[in-house]
């Protein structure tokens, strides 16, 4: 094998090969670019249309902590959809999950078990016994799918109605609140890290993602394949960088109100000093989808269980004559699904500041809407974790763009409707036009 | 010398049909014995039970004269039994390398799936089978027939395959694929494998194969060394069901 390490991109005959684009040779892909280019122009056009409040560090900051919820649920939808599943249950697991949780925290913890309220280790049991409600009930419907064969479709669409009412059941339909304080810094306002930490995070998330492009450089000149030319490689890192800073900066340039501060200040007996400010920084649910897209990805492109999901998708009876336990497969990919249905029950809940009898209503709908428009394909096999996170910001950007500008609620849902069919008929034209299927 | 391979008296239903009825074969190393038969006569589903896709109801597996139970396709891979599926048993939206390595992938240190070491071996078996293969890091779905075949075939042959099976390696194939294919069976053949073969092309058969099977209806009508008989015999036993006459 010597021949291609040295020879590099000459053992590929393709008659274009020295002629490449800009793009080919910074090896982007076209279809993400294409997503981010209808995310940035559905950003300018409310921005022109609200006359400038679209694009604030205060809008976009709303923004990002409105969409975590529903974002860290499409990151698992991708994996349900990629094993030609679906999960229609999610937004009344969601209630579930929730009220399980404000009943722990509120109740069962600090009275029938005497912690009292406000002890430091219940909202970790809470989070703890969620997960676990989430995971089973997960594991459950994967394994109805799975074990027993009963189509996905109709186990969650049961499962739709059972979470719902379950939860309803559970609390009386009854408002539990206020949730626990430590609990609820997980709802994005109230829990931030603040300036200095968030240039912290900033510039060790900026540090990882430049190791990572070099040591998968490293790796690829290690076996003697073709890498990009080293300009290339910088653009792209610096791309990187600069948006990591820049939404760093974002965040931090949303200052805390001053009523706020004082509050706060008095609320420690202290006085504040004239001329203070402080901004919010990254939330801490902003942190916890990320650092879940993180993990998403490495299991969906570097671990055996991400490669069986694509394989099965691919093609199930494959998957199957390899080895693949893919009735396992399926309980695991339901079960991963409910558990991050429960952090999202964490941070809805946390941002409401209480469980309602009505939440995750119709978050089945906005999830499985952000992973088909963030790419993944219906047929199975084909998903990206960031596509789901990018479509989900695009639909809540839609949202309340459309809230601010005036437009009213039933034309709002309108428009979603229309805008998710549009973007599965483009991604359709795409696939077909680039040869993919 | 002990038969690599013997089938002995396997019975597998599907409701009340008897896919496959007290059928006994045997396969010795260095040998390819063909498999023919008129579609639904149960060739596929015989080699499917060795292969571990199905589960026989009644009978005996024995290899290398031990006797083994194969339950699951992991089973029969742990005793070096590759398939080649007719319908080529690939992922179409993963790449070579990765349908290569499906269900075996390498890992690294911290057990991360390690592409770029498995986009290196299959870039060198790829080299020896078929110099041709260029698109390994494309989708499956991307290769021609052929293409997609030598992946299939590169899988068996990269894990050391004891016992090949092959239905109907060339039933997508053009002239000249399926010629590569018909050499690279007697190297395979050189190397002391044994193959199971199934086909349709009669002539075909009996140019690549040492031994011929004839099933009907899910029985065993007869084995027959290939030296021993014409092409229309082979055709006499598919279409009639009976065995040859011994002279």
């Amino acid at each position: 094998m010597t021949d291609t390490s040295t020879s590099g991109t000459d053992t590929h005959p393709s008659p274009t090969a020295p002629k490449r684009s800009f793009l080919t040779q910074l090896e982007i892909d076209t279809r993400l670019l294409g997503m981010i280019g209808a995310f940035v122009l559905v950003c300018l056009v409310f921005n022109v249309l609200t006359d400038g409040r679209f694009l604030t560090p205060r809008n976009i900051f709303n923004l990002t902590i409105q969409t975590v919820s529903v974002a860290i649920m499409a990151t698992g939808m991708v994996f349900v959809i990629v094993t030609r599943h679906i999960d229609l249950s999610v937004g009344a697991m969601l209630a579930t999950c929730s009220a399980a949780m404000a009943m722990t925290q509120t109740d069962i913890l600090p009275k029938m078990l005497g912690l009292g309220l406000g002890h430091p280790l219940i909202p970790w049991i809470t989070i703890a016994i969620g997960l676990l409600i989430g995971t089973v009930i997960g594991a459950l419907q994967g394994w109805l799918v799975g074990y027993l064969t009963i189509p996905a479709f109709i186990v969650t669409l049961g499962g739709l109605l059972i979470w719902r009412n379950v939860a309803w059941y559970m609390t009386d339909g009854q408002t539990i609140g206020p949730l626990d304080e430590t609990f609820r810094k997980f709802g994005g306002i109230n829990g931030t890290l603040g300036e200095t930490w968030s240039w912290v995070v900033g510039l060790i998330a900026v540090a990882m993602a430049l190791w990572a492009l070099w040591s998968s450089r490293r790796n690829k000149i290690g076996h003697g394949f073709p890498v990009k030319p080293v300009w290339a490689e910088a653009v792209v890192g610096l791309i990187i960088a600069a948006g990591i800073l820049g939404f760093v900066a974002i965040l931090n340039a949303y200052e805390v109100p001053t009523a706020r501060l004082l509050r706060e200040f008095k609320a420690r007996g202290e006085a504040m000093p004239d001329g203070y400010t402080a901004a919010y920084g990254i939330p801490y649910s902003v942190l916890m989808l990320i650092a879940i897209a993180i993990a998403m990805t490495v299991m969906a492109k570097r671990t055996r269980l991400g490669r069986y999901i694509f394989a099965t998708g691919g093609n199930p009876d494959a998957a199957e004559l390899s080895g693949i336990n893919t009735r396992l497969l399926t309980v695991k990919v339901f079960a991963l699904m409910g558990a991050l249905v429960a952090l999202s029950a964490v941070v809805a809940s946390a941002r409401l500041t209480n469980h309602s009898n009505d939440i995750g209503t119709l978050d089945e709908l906005r999830v499985i809407a952000a992973a088909v428009i963030g790419g993944t394909a219906l047929a199975g096999g084909i998903g990206t974790i960031h596509g789901a996170i990018l479509g989900a910001l695009i639909m809540q950007s839609l949202q309340s763009g459309m809230a601010m500008v005036g437009v009213d609620a039933p034309l709002q849902n309108i428009v979603v409707g229309s805008v998710l069919v549009l973007a599965v008929w483009i991604d359709i034209v795409y696939r077909r036009r680039t040869g993919g299927k | 010398m002990t038969p690599l391979v013997e089938l002995k008296n396997i019975s597998l239903s599907f409701g009340g049909v008897r896919a496959v009825d007290n059928v006994s074969l045997d396969l010795y190393p260095g040998e390819v014995v063909g498999l023919l038969g008129h579609n639904g006569a149960g060739k596929s589903t015989l080699i499917k039970i060795l292969a571990g896709a199905y589960q026989m109801d009644e009978g005996e597996i024995w290899i290398d004269g031990k006797k083994a139970s194969i339950h699951s396709p992991r089973d029969a891979r742990r005793h070096n039994i590759e398939t080649i599926y007719q319908t080529l048993a690939l992922a179409d939206n993963l790449d070579a390398a990765s349908n290569l390595f499906l269900g075996r992938e390498l890992t690294n240190s911290i057990g991360l799936v390690d592409d770029a070491q498995m986009e290196a071996e299959t870039r060198k078996i790829m080299a020896r089978l078929n110099p041709n293969f260029k698109k390994i890091n494309e989708p499956v779905s991307a290769l021609s027939g052929g293409q997609r075949q030598s992946v299939a075939i590169a899988r068996a042959v990269y894990f050391n395959a004891k016992i090949l099976i092959m239905d109907e390696p060339t039933a997508a194939l053009g002239v000249h694929e399926s010629k590569m294919v018909a050499d690279l069976i007697k190297e395979l053949k050189a190397q002391g494998l044994g193959i199971f073969l199934i086909s349709h092309d009669t002539r075909e058969m009996l140019d690549l194969c040492d031994r011929v099977s004839v099933m009907k209806n899910g029985t065993l009508i007869g084995t027959e060394k290939v030296g021993d008989v014409t092409e229309d015999d082979i055709l006499s036993m598919i279409i009639m069901g009976k065995a040859r006459d011994v002279a």
